[in-house]
């Protein structure tokens, strides 16, 4: 299996402020794999380091095999990894059709742009009956369904997931897991999901990471990783 | 009633004017919170290029419009790449420090564009040639409005015009809307933000620079300093309407411009000033996020 994404003793900086601390990740072609951990362990920095947002101090972060190193972050999206990050941040006065049509900034087939939207307005009707409202009135459910369609609309090979299950709905947070199994399965989509919610994320998860304070202390399958006593307990509240 | 149309007249053109100058301000706050205090000059250098170029072109035996023409397109060129280029020396570098450092770079950009006028041209004020035409078209239709504030109220509503199309419809437009919105999140969908922030200074100094021409030419005399009273008149304007807002910029030039010429007309010419910034006062009072501006809202 060829590696989407390699992280390589990546060590990321606020300041003077050390995030990240060696760390090695790595995300093989159509996996959905996991980075769990408490808050504030590193996971969207994490992150916000692949996108070029943050970019690592030393270390090196490699998208099929190319280096990353010194891209701005619209060429990283031009070569096809899309984030939707933590927050939703959609942007408040831009219409839902706006919206998505961000998301597909830097596509020039027209056409496919089209279509995608149609598909997109197909799957969930609620935006499609939206469309022509501002994002900033949408729920936080509707935001996180217009969220990550706006990161599909760019038609990412590698799409990160920050936390999109945060302060949702019970019912919300089932359909949002629902939708990225189904990303995956159907576009042969690799996913990189940060979560909290480790219960749920080691469900979807072929593989997952267990951060602490900006070390990966644990790598393994989802289901070792659901059955160990330490992970259990930390993380799934049992 | 004639006297007040005239003053009503004298607003507008007024207001048209601020509008095109508040525009760069209100813009460039938008996408990246700063008061580009150097806005002011861009305008005024516009008015000096075009007074270089269309008397280099009298001496050479040209006139009519092609001049007018000529000088405006240069003047535009010419302010274009001086806004464009004051960003990337002064703003562009400071962009991750603590928000003071760049408000006080844009002063000293300001203080340093007038001297440098001042220096390379000099501190008297320069006569303006009349590049706007007659057009007697208007009097034929017993229209009681003079040839240069008809023209420079129809160029003041298509270049707005053409601004909202712009910003609505074109996909530079709709990454400036983004990245005034939340930029890393424009980041993240793939906009070359430093790309979309010259854009945007571009079209700033652009507007400003058709002001620059049309004030020029319709007061007839220029010097250094004209673009720091109407940059601060301009200021104003953006906000009284709310800064960060292009209808807030485009209302407040409108406001102010109808403030003064009323207060002059019907109060004394003495306090043009004093009303214009009470009427300020009054605003940051009363409604501190100025008439059409909004406080933002987060959902989290």
């Amino acid at each position: 299996m060829t590696n989407v994404l390699e992280l390589t003793n990546v060590q990321t900086f606020y300041g003077n402020i050390q995030a990240l601390k060696d760390v090695n990740i790595e995300v093989g072609e159509g996996e959905i794999i996991t980075l769990i951990g408490a808050n504030g362990a590193g996971k969207s920095t994490t992150l916000m380091s692949i996108s070029g947002i943050v970019p690592p101090r030393s270390g090196e972060i490699r998208f099929m095999g190319k280096s990353l190193a010194g891209m701005s972050p619209d060429r990283i999206v031009a070569l096809g990894i899309s984030q939707v990050p933590e927050g939703r941040r959609i942007f408040p006065w831009l219409t839902v059709t706006e919206n998505l049509d961000m998301g597909a900034f830097l596509r020039k087939d027209k056409e496919g742009v089209k279509k995608d939207m149609t598909h997109i307005f197909e799957l969930f009707p609620i935006l499609s009956e939206r469309r022509n409202q501002q994002g900033g009135t949408l729920s936080g459910g509707e935001q996180q369904m217009l969220a990550i369609s706006r990161a599909l609309m760019a038609r990412p090979r590698l799409l990160l997931l920050d936390e999109p299950s945060l302060g949702l709905a019970p019912i919300y947070v089932r359909l949002i897991f629902d939708i990225i199994r189904r990303i995956n399965r159907e576009n042969g989509t690799t996913i990189f999901l940060v979560e909290q919610n480790a219960n749920m994320a080691l469900k979807v998860a072929h593989r997952g990471y267990v951060m602490e304070i900006g070390r990966i202390v644990m790598a393994d399958t989802a289901e070792s990783l659901r059955n160990d006593e330490g992970v259990k307990r930390a993380y799934l509240g049992v | 009633m004639d006297y007040f149309f005239e003053l009503f007249l004298g607003g507008l053109t007024r207001g048209s004017i601020y509008a095109l100058i508040a525009l760069g301000y209100t813009m460039v706050y938008g996408i990246i919170e700063l008061i580009n205090f150097a806005h002011g000059e861009i305008y005024m250098i516009g008015a000096f290029t075009a007074l270089i170029v269309s008397s280099v072109l009298a001496f050479a035996g040209m006139s009519g419009p092609s001049v007018l023409f000529l000088a405006a397109s240069v003047a535009i060129i010419y302010s274009a790449a001086y806004g464009f280029t004051v960003e990337k020396i002064a703003y562009k570098p400071l962009r991750q420090a603590p928000r003071l450092s760049p408000l006080i770079s844009a002063i000293g950009m300001s203080i340093f564009l007038q001297n440098y006028v001042m220096l390379a041209q000099t501190s008297d004020f320069l006569p303006f040639p009349s590049l706007l035409p007659e057009l007697p078209f208007l009097e034929s239709y017993g229209l009681k409005i003079g040839s240069s504030e008809f023209i420079i109220l129809v160029t003041t509503a298509v270049s707005m015009v053409l601004l909202m199309l712009l910003i609505k419809f074109t996909k530079m437009g709709k990454a400036m809307r983004a990245t005034a919105q939340d930029r890393n999140m424009a980041m993240l969908v793939g906009v070359d933000v430093n790309r979309t922030i010259s854009y945007t200074f571009i079209i700033g100094s652009i507007l400003a620079a058709i002001g620059g021409v049309l004030i020029a030419s319709h007061i007839g005399r220029i010097n250094f300093y004209i673009g720091f009273i109407a940059g601060i008149k301009a200021f104003t304007a953006a906000v009284l309407g709310g800064i960060g807002s292009i209808p807030g910029a485009v209302l407040g030039a409108f406001i102010l411009g109808w403030t003064e010429s009323f207060a002059t007309g019907y109060v004394s010419s003495d306090y043009e000033d004093v009303f214009a910034f009470v009427l300020l006062v009054l605003i940051l009072i009363i409604r501190p996020s100025g008439l059409l501006g909004r406080s933002t809202v987060q959902k989290v």
